[in-house]
């Protein structure tokens, strides 16, 4: 059963594709890291699918009933604004509390728990703006956590975050694989993406290798994937595929 | 026998009474002026946290001079009529709003630039239309508003533009905190994020037309935006930032009404309240407990962890 579907997808900005004639889906409870060089389009392909970015072509389709949470790179978060931890964590029952639903008792035990789940207990009335980038990431977790999705979308969730923090976010992620919730991560840590991650995506603006990680990241696929064009070419003629 | 008010306590008490509680025992325009800055407190300050959250702060102001040519327009065809000029600074307001946001997204300019771009443009407009019929007076009424003729349909409007900020405020209160914070998030989440900042936008036009009435054009973003940059040297809590932000407001128009009455003709009665924020703001500055610069200067022992 596929969650997501990509039908000869392009993405991309301001007419100069960044995912080139993306096919293939995504199948449900699936761990899949997205690895490639930069500019490859990892992060472009997730805003596709979150909808944030409208495809230049092709189709991205979601299969029916299911939820989705995304962790941006560096989420447009303002760190200044004057919010406790435990709200920003709450964010995460929107889809269940909306815009007047009360927060009752089962949903503050489920906020704390998740704020133990991130090891930020003790942190909750911290304003945000005192947090350190791996507390950040902490507690973006855990509202991900509240948000109990069943398709998960992290973009880089590791970059710039100690070994401690990194080692118990991603027991989540596989606490999540082992719920069956399906996962997606862009990823630069290749020894990480072959520990833990059944599937790569090995992207470099066009699929270079997608399947099993062991098949996909061999050194021929890397060094393809290393060979990929980073500049765009304002006088490139139209692509004719 | 000595009279009632001969002990020097029952004098002193006597003075303050004169001074703090007499005038608006006394007066009838004391009374409502308080009433009209109360009901803009409630619902200005509130916005003009948001706005300063959201670092709107100078879109507040350049909003507040884009009412301008709508309300001179009303009353080129109305004179001083309440609901013409009122109609007429919700038009321009919105108007301008829109048109800087369509601006900021449609060219290379930026909102703020564009915003700047229309309300100075605006502002002499307004100028302008209030010259061709009016007098001097006329538009000193128009900038700077007579917070001492405050009739009943101006408190009524005042009242009814406080309620309607409030209920608004709460029914879009989550998401927009949520588009303050983390707009990704909200976009990810929910499709609600536009609705709610026209929604507030909305509600910055209102507040300003309403203070328009109380205090004029370029004083009424004064009581929208003091009390919410005072307030943020003592919280670092949305919540209770309202809360002081309102109270914040009510008391600096006690205080300048005040003021202004023992002053006499030396300190109107719209700048006085004004200052009065301004003198709370600049306390706020100096010994608010959240990087007021008392704080700064005598920081006092670091804690062990």
């Amino acid at each position: 059963m596929s969650v997501i579907r990509f039908t000869d997808l392009t993405l991309g900005y301001d007419r100069h594709p960044a995912v080139h004639h993306l096919s293939g889906e995504i199948a449900e409870g699936s761990l899949t890291a997205v690895f490639g060089p930069n500019g490859a389009g990892k992060s472009t392909l997730l805003k596709g699918i979150v909808g944030t970015l409208r495809p230049l072509g092709g189709r991205i389709a979601l299969g029916s009933g299911h939820r989705l949470a995304y962790l941006p790179q560096s989420a447009e978060l303002d760190r200044s604004f004057p919010i406790h931890v435990y709200d920003l964590v709450a964010m995460g029952l929107w889809n269940r509390a909306g815009l007047f639903g009360g927060i009752g008792r089962a949903a503050r035990a489920g906020i704390e728990e998740a704020i133990a789940a991130v090891g930020l207990t003790g942190f909750e009335s911290r304003a945000i703006g005192t947090l350190s980038g791996g507390q950040m990431q902490r507690a973006l977790f855990a509202r991900l956590l509240l948000q109990d999705a069943d398709v998960i979308l992290l973009d880089e969730p590791f970059t710039a975050i100690d070994a401690r923090t990194t080692a118990d976010l991603l027991a989540l992620v596989q606490r999540w694989h082992g719920e069956k919730r399906t996962v997606v991560a862009v990823l630069h840590d290749i020894e990480m993406v072959r520990r833990v991650f059944p599937q790569t995506l090995l992207l470099a603006r066009e699929v270079v290798a997608w399947g099993e990680t062991g098949e996909t990241l061999t050194p021929g696929n890397l060094l393809a994937a290393r060979r990929m064009v980073e500049a765009f070419d304002d006088h490139a003629a139209p692509c004719a595929a | 026998m000595p009279g009632p008010l001969d002990t020097p306590p029952e004098r002193a008490f006597a003075l303050l009474h004169d001074l703090l509680i007499g005038p608006f025992v006394e007066f009838d325009f004391m009374r409502r002026a308080l009433v009209g800055i109360v009901a803009l407190s409630v619902s200005a300050a509130p916005v003009g946290v948001i706005l300063m959250l959201r670092r709107m702060s100078l879109t507040g102001d350049a909003m507040a001079h884009a009412i301008l040519p709508g309300a001179a327009l009303g009353y080129l065809v109305a004179g001083f009529s309440l609901p013409a000029m009122t109609l007429g600074g919700l038009a321009a307001g919105f108007a301008v709003a829109l048109a800087a946001g369509a601006v900021a997204r449609l060219t290379v300019l930026k909102e703020d630039a564009s915003l700047a771009a229309f309300y100075l443009i605006s502002l002499a407009l307004g100028v302008t239309l209030v010259s061709l019929r009016g007098s001097a007076v006329d538009l000193l009424h128009v900038l700077f508003g007579n917070v001492l003729a405050l009739d009943d349909s101006v408190l009524l409007l005042l009242a009814g533009v406080a309620s309607v900020t409030l209920l608004l405020l709460a029914a879009i209160y989550r998401p927009l905190v949520l588009e303050c914070v983390d707009p990704g998030f909200l976009r990810s989440v929910s499709r609600s994020g536009g609705m709610v900042h026209l929604s507030f936008l909305a509600l910055v036009v209102l507040n300003l037309v309403a203070g328009f009435h109380a205090l004029g054009t370029l004083l009424a973003v004064g009581l929208m935006m003091l009390p919410a940059a005072a307030a943020r040297f003592w919280t670092a809590d949305v919540t209770r930032l309202i809360v002081l932000a309102s109270l914040f407001g009510m008391v600096s128009g006690y205080g300048g009404l005040v003021a202004s009455y023992a002053a006499g003709a030396g300190l109107p009665a719209g700048p006085a309240v004004i200052l009065a924020a301004g003198v709370v703001y600049l306390a706020s500055l100096l010994f608010g407990s959240q990087g007021g610069l008392a704080r700064r200067l005598l920081p006092g022992r670091h804690l062990q962890r």
